[in-house]
């Protein structure tokens, strides 16, 4: 096997330093009934090249060559080269979690700017190191504001991403948290804020608001956080686009903003691995979860950072821990860090601006054919609209001129199921828009 | 004397937002070939930012130069062994990283068309199968991110199948040496926490255990081989006993580079286990994650794991959505994918032979270091060792020196720490997991290092006490960071 480096004569010699003569002695003081008698049934070990075609095959299964209007949580944008150079830098990329600050400043110092700039996207003081993904920093966020508030119910948007609702609901279910889904306004498509005042109480922990929300709209952040507050309860942001923080406001109204990377130079992969991020008030520091870097210094007087507030964790506090979360995703965040650092102040700007240009010109081009937009709030790079014929055939048309449309929402929402949701960014060219729009 | 390394210049670099400055870009994007929009006009004046303040303006030689220059600060596997125990730091072959970057896989969106996906749906099918084979359990969701999401996803089936049965029951059992992980999971998963201590060989105490299970108990946690590096040799005996009172077994397999090909889980009674794929099966670990934890489950618990599970028909994959007893779901999408790639071609470029004379590897390097280090620091349990020993710093403490400062100054001969105080029933633990990556020279320089850090502690035992002498940070004031969290850059006011 070529990853494992020794010769058969340096086993023996190790071997015989222990009074030992085969390897299999190593396991000699085990119950004999439980050992293994036969091969497992995976195939004998394979070379290089072989590896490679059998992934190239597969990869040949999934589209290839196709232009996609796919968001819904996942966003095509282009990937700065630089990204993978950097992150392949075996230093970042076969580094363990930087425990021993002393060797590990690279990672700690790449964390603590990775926090800094998501608190000056988010609007918030203090971000964590990273969560898996989105959809698993909303019951995070949900079970942080019940630490800080003592309660344990959550009023979550019906706009907030389907997939991260039925994610809160799986680990909700068993703390005995309620949730409960406040509608959105059918000709906005935004949160119906009567409806979020009516089932926001004094036992509310959280009130979730996704913005820019599932159906792309911007979410009235502040009328929302108003009624959270107004009870006592915290207000959690959520995002999936992360590449409209360069443009929309920040919620700085929210006491907890949550959200997703992928956006930033991070590939679909076919859904992970991603980044989650978890923002908050400087005042609830001691109850986030996760990671946390922060700046001290060594015994010469310099500046170093080492992870810090670590009676929050599980390894040091075990069952009182504020999550269980231990490995996150750490790389995938350099990839996020590397991507800001490239784009920067201007750049991200810029990038938002060509996607909201993109999508608003898509969106023209359809309402030009009789395929209206279903909401009527603002919205960013992705959209809902409204197909004469079943999406799923308008989809099947697409599909047979290599183009991969939209998410068809009654997968979501049985009551859209006449609508598709489209999304284009950067990345989408004005003569496939054009082609799209054609076939509606 | 120090064999490894020596010292060599490094570069200083400043913060990204130090260097930065107004009008410098690293980027270009292709020219806009549809009309440019007024964000104002189209958002709102309101929903519209100025700008966000303080964000980097640098060159992209800048980008390059800053991450560079940082990464030369970091220890990594490629540089050298990296013995943390129980966190199995292995070789992350390139091979795995190139193919993950396929296009077709890489930029593979979730919610293709089925029919668009079946690359991706086979890759997971295939990974699932030789899992199974591995753990010898009935059933794999590849789904929870990391080990302890896996572990939480564990956890909730064990909760789904009792309750099935009528009762969630109360409590979860772990023993004392288990990881932080197993507590804090069993608390999110709604069950009281009770620990039960290891007997004098540091395992499961099967007595003990007989008085404890009761119907109050829903599981038994486990990680076999234990944080000592001890195999539970009564694993079967516990599995039964639970049984018989209803409770289910839980296997945490952080340690399972111990096993593959050798022993399988599946056949010492284990209902429910975890596997970190970015321990056992190689994929980079990158500074914390990401991680990969799937969960493999006797046939009984089949019916809820995660949704969706994928089906065949027809030749063709697709998923399936409706099972009415699933948990629900614990991640959007599928797991992550991309770190699936990698196990899975980390699992074929070994095949069955090759991932045996791995694990036997494995042992062998860890018995190796047992036995040329036992003359020098306390063994605490004498049980033997599989994958990793566990020493403690009960010799040197006398003279002052802990687990900490031996560890600190490993550094200075050019390895990384081993896992520092870990497990809590070792006073001073000092343990050393090498994996099978360690070629004979790697390990005897390891040897050689820490004998020599041994006799420093007799002779000099200052010199290890305010170790590390030779990297650019030296020991950071932990305290301070904690007392006044600064976590973040500001502008100088």
């Amino acid at each position: 096997m070529r990853y494992l480096p020794k010769s058969d004569s340096e086993r023996q010699e190790m071997l015989a330093s222990m009074g030992l003569t085969s390897l299999e002695e190593l396991f000699s003081h085990l119950p004999e009934s439980l050992l293994l008698k036969r091969p497992l049934s995976i195939p004998p070990g394979k070379s290089e090249y072989e590896i490679i075609d059998y992934f190239r095959e597969r990869a040949a299964e999934n589209a290839t060559g196709h232009a996609s209007f796919l968001g819904a949580g996942v966003y095509h944008h282009y990937r700065p080269v630089v990204v993978d150079a950097l992150i392949s830098r075996g230093e970042f990329l076969t580094a363990y979690t930087p425990y021993q600050p002393e060797i590990s400043q690279g990672t700690l110092t790449s964390i603590f700017e990775f926090q800094t700039m998501i608190c000056q996207l988010t609007g918030m003081d203090v971000a964590n190191a990273s969560m898996y993904d989105g959809s698993t920093a909303l019951p995070e966020a949900v079970m942080m504001a019940s630490r800080v508030t003592g309660r344990s119910r959550a009023v979550v948007a019906r706009a907030v991403h389907p997939e991260y609702r039925e994610v809160h609901l799986t680990y909700a279910r068993h703390q005995g948290l309620p949730v409960a889904e406040a509608r959105y306004d059918p000709a906005t498509g935004q949160v119906d804020l009567a409806h979020l005042e009516s089932l926001v109480d004094q036992e509310t922990a959280a009130v979730v608001v996704q913005s820019p929300n599932f159906f792309g709209c911007v979410e009235p952040v502040r009328e929302a956080a108003r009624i959270a507050h107004a009870k006592g309860a915290l207000l959690v942001v959520m995002f999936t686009e992360a590449v409209s923080l360069g443009l929309l406001e920040p919620p700085a109204e929210a006491d907890i903003v949550a959200g997703e990377l992928q956006s930033f130079a991070i590939s679909p992969c076919y859904g992970g691995p991603y980044v989650g991020v978890l923002a908050a008030r400087e005042k609830y520091i001691r109850q986030m979860p996760g990671r946390l870097v922060g700046q001290t210094t060594d015994t010469n007087g310099r500046r170093a950072f080492c992870l810090t507030l670590a009676t929050r964790e599980q390894h040091i506090r075990r069952e009182k821990a504020t999550s269980n979360i231990c490995t996150n995703q750490a790389l995938i965040a350099l990839m996020a860090t590397v991507f800001m650092s490239v784009y920067g102040k201007q750049g991200l700007r810029e990038l938002a601006e060509q996607n909201l240009a993109k999508a608003h010109y898509l969106a023209g081009a359809l309402d030009n054919r009789g395929a209206g937009r279903r909401f009527q709030a603002p919205f960013f790079n992705e959209f809902v609209v409204r197909c004469r014929q079943k999406p799923a055939e308008v989809n099947e048309r697409l599909l047979e001129q290599k183009i991969v449309g939209g998410l068809e929402l009654g997968r979501f929402y049985p009551e859209l199921d006449d609508c598709l949701l489209l999304c284009a960014t950067e990345t989408a060219q004005r003569e496939a828009m054009d082609r799209l729009a054609g076939s509606f | 004397m120090i064999r490894k390394a020596r010292t060599h210049v490094n570069q200083d670099e400043p913060l990204l937002f130090e260097r930065s400055s107004p009008g410098k870009k690293a980027y270009q994007l292709p020219p806009l070939d549809v009309p440019a929009v007024d964000p104002t006009t189209v958002l709102g004046a309101e929903n519209v930012r100025r700008e966000v303040s303080n964000f980097p303006e640098v060159s992209e030689v800048e980008v390059i130069r800053h991450f560079t220059r940082l990464s030369t600060w970091n220890y990594a596997i490629d540089l050298g062994l990296y013995p943390l125990g129980s966190c199995t730091m292995k070789y992350n072959p390139r091979l795995n990283e190139y193919v993950a970057r396929l296009e077709g896989l890489a930029q593979a969106h979730p919610y293709l068309p089925d029919k668009l996906a079946q690359g991706a749906m086979k890759v997971q099918v295939a990974l699932e199968a030789m899992l199974r084979d591995i753990t010898g359990m009935a059933a794999v969701t590849l789904q929870p991110a990391a080990g302890a999401h896996g572990e939480l996803t564990g956890i909730l089936l064990v909760r789904a199948s009792l309750e099935a049965r009528g009762n969630p029951r109360k409590k979860v059992l772990i023993p004392d040496s288990a990881h932080g992980t197993n507590p804090a999971t069993a608390a999110i998963a709604g069950y009281q926490v009770e620990n039960i201590p290891s007997n004098s060989e540091g395992m499961v105490d099967l007595a003990e255990l007989a008085r404890r299970v009761d119907d109050s108990v829903a599981a038994l946690m486990v990680t076999n081989p234990n944080t000592l590096g001890v195999f539970e040799r009564e694993i079967a005996a516990a599995a039964q006993l639970l049984h018989e009172r209803g409770a289910l077994l839980y296997m945490d397999g952080a340690n399972m580079n111990a096993l593959v090909g050798m022993v399988r889980p599946g056949d010492f009674g284990v209902d429910v286990m975890h596997l970190n794929l970015h321990k056992t099966f190689s994929t980079p670990h990158g500074g914390g994650g990401p991680g990969g934890g799937p969960v493999a489950v006797v046939s009984e618990l089949e019916p809820f794991l995660p949704l969706p599970r994928i089906a065949s028909g027809n030749g063709t994959l697709t998923y399936n959505y409706d099972r009415p007893q699933s948990i629900g779901r614990v991640k959007a999408f599928y797991g992550n994918f991309g770190v699936l790639v990698r196990a899975l071609a980390y699992i074929l470029a070994h095949g069955g032979d090759g991932l045996r004379n791995a694990t036997l590897d494995a042992v062998l390097n860890a018995n190796y270091i047992r036995k040329q280090l036992e003359g020098c620091y306390d063994l605490p349990y004498q049980a033997p060792s599989m994958h990793e020993c566990v020493f403690s710093d009960a010799r040197q403490a006398a003279v002052g020196v802990r687990t900490g400062d031996i560890a600190k100054r490993l550094i200075d001969y050019g390895f990384h720490p081993y896992t520092v105080s870990f497990p809590l029933i070792v006073h001073g633990a000092m343990m050393i997991e090498p994996t099978e990556t360690e070629d004979k020279r790697e390990l005897d320089l390891l040897i050689d290092a820490l004998r020599s850090i041994a006799e420093e502690a007799r002779e000099n035992p200052e010199l290890v006490r305010t170790a590390p002498h030779t990297t650019r940070t030296t020991r950071v004031d932990e305290v301070t960071a904690a007392r006044k969290p600064v976590v973040r850059w500001q502008p100088a006011s």
